[in-house]
């Protein structure tokens, strides 16, 4: 009967949640604060999002994202107010613009450049002579 | 030819270095995008008269430094005597900006230690703290006469930090500033 009961306690485990605060009047407000605050590093601790992180700062930006929302602004401009004021660092997900284009593109053109490297080299060496003589 | 062979060899070298080297790196120490950009502002009660309101106008036509600090921040006590010193130096005025703190701990604390700064204005709820960019006290800003970011310091305050970051910074902001003093009589 214990271990039932102790068992039953982890499966409480979802109800820890970090944000005490209210679900938002509308569902499409809260859909958005759920996203970006799932994006937004706490810089206190930093691999934490503000949405789990206990951390009184993480509760402010989650107070200051809310009432941007309820304000009517939109997801572009809620990062970008934070970008601006804490730097690309506190988003998880770099916005696409400046030196986070390098982030961005330079995988893919890292891969381009094995992708012409790969066809140079089988080109040149579909061209060289068959050496019957090799083992 | 060789140069081909020993190329990847090279770029693996590059990558080692640039990764030693972040070993050492601070991953805390988070730059502000705010240097080089005016100071956002602000309208903040002053903690010793509170009818009395502290503005960024407060802060213009002379360099300042504007410290973030807290009672509950043990990095603040550790800097204090430093800012005392700062002060006494008076070389420029210092801004205290009371952050997430209650009036009662904040007024003993100074009362305690002494206190350097020329005013307090208090943010408790963090309002004016987010617009700052401040995520951790202390933080100390230097801002110029025009109320320009020049330079933001994570952390305490130490003599190595104040000699070498701040003091030519603030000989910078101030001679340009007497300098357009003078252009403009």
């Amino acid at each position: 009967m214990r271990w039932l009961f102790l068992l039953s306690l982890f499966l409480l485990l979802p109800v820890w949640a970090i944000d005490p605060t209210e679900v938002m009047a509308d569902p499409k407000d809260q859909a958005m604060y759920e996203t970006i605050t799932q994006e937004v590093r706490c810089l206190v601790c930093q691999n934490q999002t503000i949405a789990n992180s206990t951390a009184p700062l993480a509760a402010d930006l989650r107070r200051e994202i809310r009432r941007m929302i309820e304000e009517g602004q939109s997801e572009a401009e809620i990062k970008t107010f934070l970008v601006e004021r804490y730097g690309d660092f506190v988003l998880y997900k770099p916005l696409f613009r400046k030196w986070n284009l390098v982030l961005w593109l330079g995988p893919i053109v890292l891969l381009l450049i094995g992708l012409v490297a790969l066809s140079l080299i089988v080109r040149r060496r579909t061209k060289l002579p068959i050496n019957e003589d090799a083992p | 030819m060789k140069l081909k062979f020993f190329l990847p060899a090279l770029i693996f070298a590059g990558l080692v270095v640039v990764f030693f080297l972040g070993l050492f790196r601070d991953p805390t120490l988070v730059e502000s995008p705010f240097i080089g950009k005016p100071a956002p502002e602000f309208d903040l009660p002053s903690l010793y008269n509170p009818e009395k309101r502290i503005t960024k106008n407060d802060l213009l036509g002379q360099v300042t430094l504007v410290n973030v600090w807290a009672s509950w921040c043990p990095g603040c006590a550790r800097e204090h005597d430093m800012l005392l010193r700062i002060a006494q130096e008076g070389r420029l005025p210092i801004l205290g900006f009371n952050w997430k703190d209650e009036a009662q701990p904040a007024k003993k604390w100074l009362q305690k230690r002494g206190d350097p700064y020329m005013d307090i204005a208090v943010d408790r709820d963090n309002v004016t703290g987010i617009d700052w960019g401040v995520y951790g006290a202390p933080e100390t800003f230097l801002l110029d006469a025009q109320g320009i970011i020049r330079y933001k310091l994570i952390g305490p305050m130490t003599l190595e930090i104040w000699e070498q970051e701040f003091v030519p910074r603030i000989r910078a902001a101030q001679d340009a500033n007497s300098n357009s003093a003078e252009d403009n009589s």
